[in-house]
């Protein structure tokens, strides 16, 4: 009897409708995010998460909308990240049908952000997602922002500290050298930030073989999350799970009740 | 027909899409009149321990649980609505202790876990006889919680573990709880839900 590691789908959602690209260029529509959600939860996802990638506010309402008609038609939790900057941001997503919200940049430029929404509504809606890559900072790892285009100036395993001390209830790493490359996760990256933080790690980026699942459990993610390796077929999340099972590792159990 | 009490607690609209797939009407309410009478009572709960007793409170929760009890009438706790069902509990209290409706005379105290909160989808150790998981013993669902009851209380106990072991669900006559979210946990979850409202 143990906690399953998570596998997490993450759709791209921009003025209602999924859309999928490689490194934000040349996106193409991918799909209705509800009808995509629905066969993610049928393939076994164990949770799912929307990035509003959207431009305008018009289209972060047509998102609360996506949020609310995902959240009465699938029974898993649902994490929305993009665009949110404040505790009233928090609070529509979460009326919407979010259970968690993930922030980024908002968080750099205002880091008392994370102290607010873990005050008004619990750590354990708040997920901090960090794009980070490797550079000569103290821990040999930084923060980005921009897509991994721009250094944040931060050190990344400080800022998971500080963000953890602030309230974080869970880190999402995407590492922006791995990013698009199917060439695996980032696994020394994933090891250090693990071994200094005590909360959930999703690790996101470069997932391509199988086998990368496994490294990145190995090196200490409690989850994983990918994106194109999913939405491109290059794997179903049953066969990452079966393989993941068949290798030892404890998933949830959701066989057809 | 099933309330899902309103006190402030996060959004339960899809609490309560996952209660209607059970077939019932389900309203959610703040309503005394409303939850008191309802054939069965949610009480859900995120967050903190101190704040959504202060919520339950605050539209007179506390005594409808208690009165429906008395009346023997099915009341089911979900995540911090099970454990404010509890005596009290020590979550951000620097050693003051957080008084709970007191329907089981034991403590909510943290998890004693490397990793926390325990998040995600865990299997349950399930007492036999159970009518909460009939049919689905062997499924997993979806807890979030740094803070659960490690003692047993009720008729009957379902146990799960994060580095210790703790009460997942409690079925008590008329109180039923469970520390994980039924509404999130899936295909289980939903057969869960049925099997409560299959005893109302």
């Amino acid at each position: 009897m143990a906690l399953s590691i998570r596998i997490i789908p993450c759709l791209d959602v921009t003025d209602g409708r999924v859309v999928k690209g490689v490194n934000f260029t040349d996106l193409v529509d991918a799909g209705d995010p509800v009808e995509m959600a629905s066969l993610y939860n049928l393939e076994g996802a164990d949770e799912l998460t929307f990035l509003d990638i959207s431009a305008s506010s018009s289209n972060r309402e047509t998102t609360l909308d996506v949020v609310r008609k995902t959240a009465e038609q699938v029974f898993i939790p649902l994490t929305v990240g993009g665009g949110i900057r404040s505790v009233d941001d928090v609070d529509r997503l979460l009326r919407a049908g979010a259970d968690k919200v993930s922030i980024n940049t908002s968080a750099i430029a205002r880091p008392e952000l994370i102290a607010e929404i873990a005050d008004r509504f619990g750590s354990q809606v708040l997920v901090i997602s960090i794009d980070a890559r490797r550079a000569r900072t103290e821990s040999g790892f930084e923060v980005t922002t921009h897509g991994g285009r721009q250094s944040a100036g931060l050190d990344a395993l400080a800022w998971v500290e500080k963000a953890c001390a602030l309230g974080a209830g869970e880190i999402l790493l995407n590492s922006m050298d791995a990013d698009g490359t199917r060439a695996g996760y980032d696994i020394g990256m994933i090891s250090a930030v693990r071994a200094i933080s005590k909360v959930p790690l999703i690790a996101s980026g470069g997932a391509g073989a199988l086998e990368d699942f496994a490294a990145a459990l190995d090196a200490g993610a409690d989850a994983l999350l990918a994106a194109s390796v999913f939405h491109f077929g290059v794997h179903r999340i049953g066969d990452v799970k079966r393989y993941l099972s068949a290798q030892g590792y404890s998933i949830r159990n959701n066989a057809t009740v | 027909m099933i309330a899902i009490l309103d006190y402030g607690s996060g959004n339960l609209r899809s609490a309560q899409r996952a209660f209607e797939r059970s077939g019932k009407e389900v309203v959610v309410t703040s309503d005394r009149d409303i939850a008191l009478n309802a054939q069965g009572l949610v009480v859900p709960g995120v967050g903190a321990f101190a704040a959504c007793m202060r919520g339950l409170v605050a539209v007179g929760g506390d005594a409808i649980v208690r009165e429906r009890l008395a009346k023997q009438r099915p009341t089911l706790g979900i995540c911090v609505g099970m454990q404010i069902l509890f005596r009290d509990g020590d979550e951000h209290t620097n050693g003051v202790l957080n008084q709970g409706v007191g329907i089981w005379q034991e403590s909510v105290t943290k998890l004693d876990a490397p990793i926390l909160p325990h998040m995600g989808w865990n299997t349950v150790e399930v007492s036999e006889g159970s009518n909460l998981f009939k049919g689905i013993e062997d499924q997993s669902f979806y807890f979030v919680h740094s803070y659960a009851a490690k003692q047993p209380v009720g008729v009957s106990q379902v146990w799960s573990t994060h580095n210790e072991k703790f009460l997942a669900a409690v079925e008590d006559g008329a109180i039923a709880a469970t520390q994980f979210h039924p509404e999130k946990s899936g295909e289980a979850g939903l057969a869960l839900i049925k099997n409560w409202v299959g005893m109302l």
